[in-house]
């Protein structure tokens, strides 16, 4: 048996077929991952994503040690709840993992943080933060008495505003994309992971079941994880651990922009080792596939680049909304507009496009 | 819960088997298998003509999850393909035993006998859940 959120009970209520997902029982989905799909692109429906680590970052050296910390600079982050995208990497330039950091202190002087990591690799990221943290006077606290949920569809915002308080709908109004800020004991933020507006809304656990009770109430569809990957998938974002890991660069993973190279005195940790990479241009690029014939490109299937040499796709799946495959592959850095994959034998042409397929609901390629 | 219809053959890969009147075998996947699979989102089938033997790869079912070989539950040669599939491989999640696959001529009807009865498929099927 796995770990469980609060909401594993409701889960199975709702009909989830559960399945591991980095030692948690997580649900796949409630009948057709397909639907679902279809649901949060037109209209919304809500994530159980409790397994998500929380970590809050506090003291007086917050922010220089997030500046040592990760690739990305939280200098960046001015406006109160602003957030941003970050890759943590090792001494040899991989990723640890990748994550979101919101600014959640109010003083100049003693600014505060928080990130959320991946679930499966929890144990790790908190082991490396700490090593990390041994010059910097910060303290760390995993959050996880809390629930989270995402809502996610161009409805998602509207229809959530209706069944919180009035605090809380007009904080929901008001956050600009990719900020979050706290109201009373939730932290409301307008972020995801499915390329469409909405909401992550960390809050109590014990008050995570009537809060999906009153979502579900009011027609937001329950969403699996099968959905959650197609989503993600269209939208051209990395999943941690089949796209990326410890043995890869960020510039090898569509991650180039998510690095702060300014100020050069910012010596991050991986500074000096995607420096000498980027001067011996020895990394591959991670690249977007279509398959305009029948047929679904998988992770592992072998990418041919005719003149060029071989790739691999990383994540592949079926697009729902696209009505064909797409794929994530990582290639040699010269690879133009066309390769071939390799499925079961065959040798199938593919398209090679920008690694975004879907955004708010429409198709980029 | 799925449904195992009592008149239907099935092989332990989880193909049913229809003897028709006219002598024919009508193929496709239990309703266990498809729920296992998921969104069947493309399904490739044998060419008319071709003779398998049991067991024998004969095409192959894609859900947006995996991909799964379907096989001949027994020797025949290929006489009808389901063509309508290809436009609406969802009908295989929708109604898997209306959604058939393919039509063999068989070798010897026999064979059938030697195939799962719901029972036995049954059995089959839970193990596997």
């Amino acid at each position: 048996m796995g770990q469980r959120t609060p909401l594993y009970d409701l889960h199975l209520a709702l009909g989830a077929k559960m399945v591991d997902f980095g030692g948690w029982d997580m649900p796949l989905h409630y009948g057709s991952q397909v639907e679902e799909h279809h649901q949060v692109r037109r209209d919304c429906g809500v994530f159980d994503v409790s397994h998500m680590c929380v970590i809050d970052v506090a003291g007086s050296q917050a922010k220089a040690y997030l500046q040592h910390l990760l690739a990305n600079d939280v200098e960046h982050l001015q406006l109160p709840g602003k957030a941003l995208y970050s890759g943590m990497l090792n001494q040899q330039g991989g990723v640890v993992d990748d994550l979101i950091v919101y600014l959640t202190g109010c003083s100049a002087q003693e600014p505060g943080y928080r990130l959320v990591v991946n679930a499966a690799t929890r144990a790790k990221d908190l082991a490396w933060m700490r090593e990390q943290s041994a010059d910097f006077a910060v303290e760390l606290h995993e959050r996880s008495e809390l629930a989270m949920l995402a809502i996610q569809g161009p409805q998602a915002r509207a229809k959530t505003a209706e069944l919180v308080t009035q605090a809380r709908a007009a904080l929901i109004h008001e956050l600009k994309p990719f900020q979050g800020l706290a109201e009373g004991d939730w932290f409301i933020a307008r972020t995801g992971y499915t390329g469409e507006d909405g909401l992550e809304i960390m809050l109590p656990a014990d008050q995570a079941v009537a809060f999906l009770n009153d979502l579900v109430g009011a027609g937001i569809s329950p969403i699996g994880l099968g959905a959650r990957d197609t989503l993600r998938l269209e939208a051209g974002m990395n999943l941690y651990g089949q796209d990326m890991d410890d043995s890869v660069s960020p510039l090898a993973a569509n991650m180039a922009w998510s690095i702060a190279w300014a100020p050069a005195s910012r010596r991050f940790v991986g500074r000096a080792a995607l420096e000498a990479q980027q001067a011996a241009g020895s990394q591959p690029k991670l690249v977007g596939l279509v398959l305009e014939e029948r047929g679904v490109l998988r992770a592992h299937q072998v990418v041919r680049v005719a003149g060029v040499g071989d790739g691999e796709i990383t994540s592949g799946s079926f697009s729902p909304s696209l009505g064909k495959s797409i794929a994530l592959a990582r290639v040699p850095a010269q690879t133009g507009e066309r390769a071939e994959v390799e499925i079961r034998g065959k040798w199938y042409p593919v398209r090679v496009v920008k690694p975004s397929f879907v955004r708010h609901g429409k198709a980029l390629i | 819960m799925s449904t195992i219809p009592a008149d239907l053959r099935y092989a332990a890969s989880h193909e049913w088997a229809r003897l028709e009147a006219d002598g024919s075998v009508t193929v496709g996947i239990s309703d266990h298998a498809q729920e296992a699979l998921g969104d069947v989102v493309f399904i490739e089938l044998p060419e008319i003509g071709k003779s398998l033997v049991a067991g024998q790869e004969a095409g192959v079912v894609e859900s947006v999850k995996a991909a799964s070989d379907i096989y001949a539950p027994i020797a025949g040669e290929v006489i009808a393909i389901n063509e309508g599939l290809a436009d609406s491989p969802e009908s295989v999640n929708s109604d898997p035993y209306g959604s058939w696959f393919f039509k063999l001529k068989p070798a010897d009807a026999s064979e059938l006998d030697g195939l799962l009865d719901a029972a036995a498929y049954k059995a089959v099927a839970d193990a596997d859940a």
